[in-house]
């Protein structure tokens, strides 16, 4: 679902939202400081094999989280691969809001014929469900996070392109635009300087939901075993290796899904909250 | 009604042009030479020549997509280079497990999400629409592949309720019996995300409706309250849930390759995966178009049906 329709923790209405949104933002301190931190932080060398202490449980002397399958200490792979997913999600998101504002910005304005090539091309994007078009173009491309990066992000951007192509039509025709034109401001000038301000509220809110997303999306091509290639740590691909042990140690399986979880659900929780600051009307809706 | 159809049917052609086309670049995006790179570092160079012939990639590219389209359109996708059978019985074979796994999926989502947000809305803030609410939450922010490992673990490894993997069992009876017991987890792995979205847009959709005057008039005549909500809030709510139900239909059978891999489940994405880990592009290819085809025909059976529940929508 796209994230644009699915604002999952609007619902919590009843929950205190400040203490929500305080602990999401604990959440995502907490990743986004192990992910930054992590080659100054004392954990072992996630990429370090010891065969003789695999598949240790949690709790382990010297293994906080334990092992997985060829003895590599969890924790040190899960604070990694927080760097991949949490860069893969951010990067992807960036690449498909600037495709997607460039390209919906230029159909909004000048409609005709620029229009309706860019709305055909989302048309046919949006013709595919949106992993299979993922794993087609990685297909082309070959597996690798780099080729799971671009199908992803070129798969997100028609749904920014549908957004600002909409808000664009009907910014174009207010009077703050007309002033503009009249007083001699180039398309330029417009676009930049009059309406691009104007969309950004609700391409951040949209980005912000995305990333999420883009997590998510990432780390099920990487899961696929066509994105993050052995030995590097990503949660996906983590989770991918971790099946097959999955009946004698579900720690491996569970943990690196569970960080996932809480961290795509943590930016979706603040997402919202970003959303309520930037429009004040849904306060009350 | 029939202006709307031929109108809907127009504009499907430049979308399954597009689709095609994105297809058959599926195999030319790869960097290099694909026949080099499906036969890999072993092959000799008359083999290459040879493959390059039989693919046709030794013809300028509109050329072989119009050779590709011509093959396409009698039914023809190529023939695998892994199984050296033709593609489109294979996929056709394998997309009747994904289909039974997609409806399954469908249907439980569509019951258990109407069911839920119908209960939701009647009694707001009681136990059950506090647990959807929470349901919704989780829904959106949960990897399905990893829901499908944690019920794994529960109910096969802990439990040990329900086979693991698979469509049938290796020595079971076989039959139908066998089937549902191994279709109960990926079917609910998939369908869990869909349920809460469902389940979200039914109880505001009902929240809505049940606030209207023609609600209200059906309670001063004494109706029960389970009348009113079933057959008078209900029946108006479904409109726009229909909407969401084939929207959802599409996900799930994109969801559904994530699925198939965690437990094995012989569908069609487990072919396209086997596929392109083999480089074996034509079966790729052929994958990908039946999924897509599927997909858009699809999208359009949930628009005419829109249209024909909301008479507006087809004099716009």
């Amino acid at each position: 679902m796209s994230p644009l329709l699915l604002r999952p923790s609007r619902a919590l209405r009843r929950i205190p939202r400040q203490q929500l949104a305080l602990a999401a933002g604990l959440v995502m301190t907490v990743a986004v400081g192990a992910a930054l931190l992590a080659p100054w932080l004392p954990i072992l060398d996630p990429d370090v094999v010891d065969t003789p202490s695999r598949l240790r449980p949690p709790g382990s002397p010297g293994h906080l989280l334990g092992t997985d399958e060829f003895g590599r200490d969890m924790l040190a792979r899960l604070v990694w691969g927080a760097r991949v997913s949490l860069l893969a999600g951010l990067a992807t998101a960036s690449a498909s809001m600037l495709i997607g504002v460039l390209l919906g910005l230029h159909a909004g304005y000048w409609g005709g014929r620029v229009d309706t090539v860019v709305m055909r091309l989302t048309d046919i994007l949006m013709a595919f469900p949106y992993i299979l078009l993922a794993i087609a173009i990685v297909a082309g491309l070959g597996p690798g996070l780099t080729n799971a990066m671009v199908a992803i992000a070129i798969v997100g951007f028609p749904l920014y392109a549908r957004l600002v192509r909409g808000l664009v039509l009907s910014l174009r025709e207010r009077e703050f635009v007309e002033a503009a034109r009249a007083l001699g401001s180039s398309d330029r000038v417009i676009l930049r300087r009059h309406l691009l301000p104007h969309l950004l509220a609700p391409v951040v809110v949209a980005w912000s939901l995305d990333v999420g997303a883009k997590i998510l999306a990432t780390a099920g091509l990487s899961f696929l075993g066509l994105g993050t290639q052995p030995p590097t740590a990503d949660w996906g691909s983590m989770l991918a290796t971790a099946r097959t042990f999955v009946i004698l140690r579900p720690h491996v399986a569970l943990l690196p899904g569970l960080a996932i979880f809480l961290v795509v659900l943590s930016l979706n929780i603040l997402g919202d909250a970003l959303q309520d600051m930037l429009d004040p009307r849904l306060r009350h809706g | 009604m029939g202006r709307y159809l031929l109108r809907r049917l127009l504009l499907l052609v430049p979308v399954l042009l597009g689709v095609s086309v994105v297809v058959f670049l599926v195999l030319h995006l790869a960097p290099g030479d694909p026949a080099e790179i499906m036969l890999g570092s072993q092959a000799t160079q008359e083999d290459v020549t040879r493959l390059r012939a039989d693919l046709g990639l030794d013809e300028p590219l509109p050329l072989q997509y119009a050779r590709w389209m011509a093959h396409v359109l009698q039914g023809d996708l190529g023939r695998s280079i892994r199984m050296r059978q033709p593609v489109l019985g294979e996929v056709l074979i394998r997309f009747r497990a994904t289909l039974i796994l997609t409806a399954t999926a469908l249907l439980l989502s569509s019951v258990g999400g109407i069911a839920l947000g119908v209960l939701s809305a009647a009694r707001p803030r009681s136990a059950v629409d506090q647990l959807s609410t929470l349901g919704s939450i989780f829904g959106a922010s949960m990897p399905s592949f990893w829901l499908g490992l944690v019920l794994m673990v529960c109910f096969s490894l802990w439990l040990g309720w329900l086979p693991a993997s698979g469509m049938y069992g290796a020595h079971g009876p076989g039959g139908l019996a066998d089937l549902l017991s191994h279709l109960v987890l990926p079917a609910v792995t998939l369908a869990a995300a869909s349920t809460t979205i469902i389940a979200r847009l039914t109880r505001s959709t009902m929240l809505d409706i049940l606030r209207q005057d023609f609600v209200r008039t059906a309670r001063a005549k004494g109706l029960v309250e389970r009348g009113v909500v079933l057959r008078h809030a209900l029946r108006n709510a479904l409109i726009p849930t229909v909407t969401v139900v084939g929207v959802q239909a599409g996900y799930l059978l994109g969801g559904a390759i994530l699925t198939e891999t965690v437990f094995a489940w012989p569908g069609v994405g487990t072919l396209m995966l086997q596929g392109i880990l083999a480089r074996d592009f034509p079966l790729v290819q052929g994958c990908v178009l039946v999924i897509a085809l599927v997909f858009v025909l699809f999208n359009l059976a949930v628009d005419l049906l829109y249209a024909f529940l909301d008479p507006r929508i087809r004099y716009e």
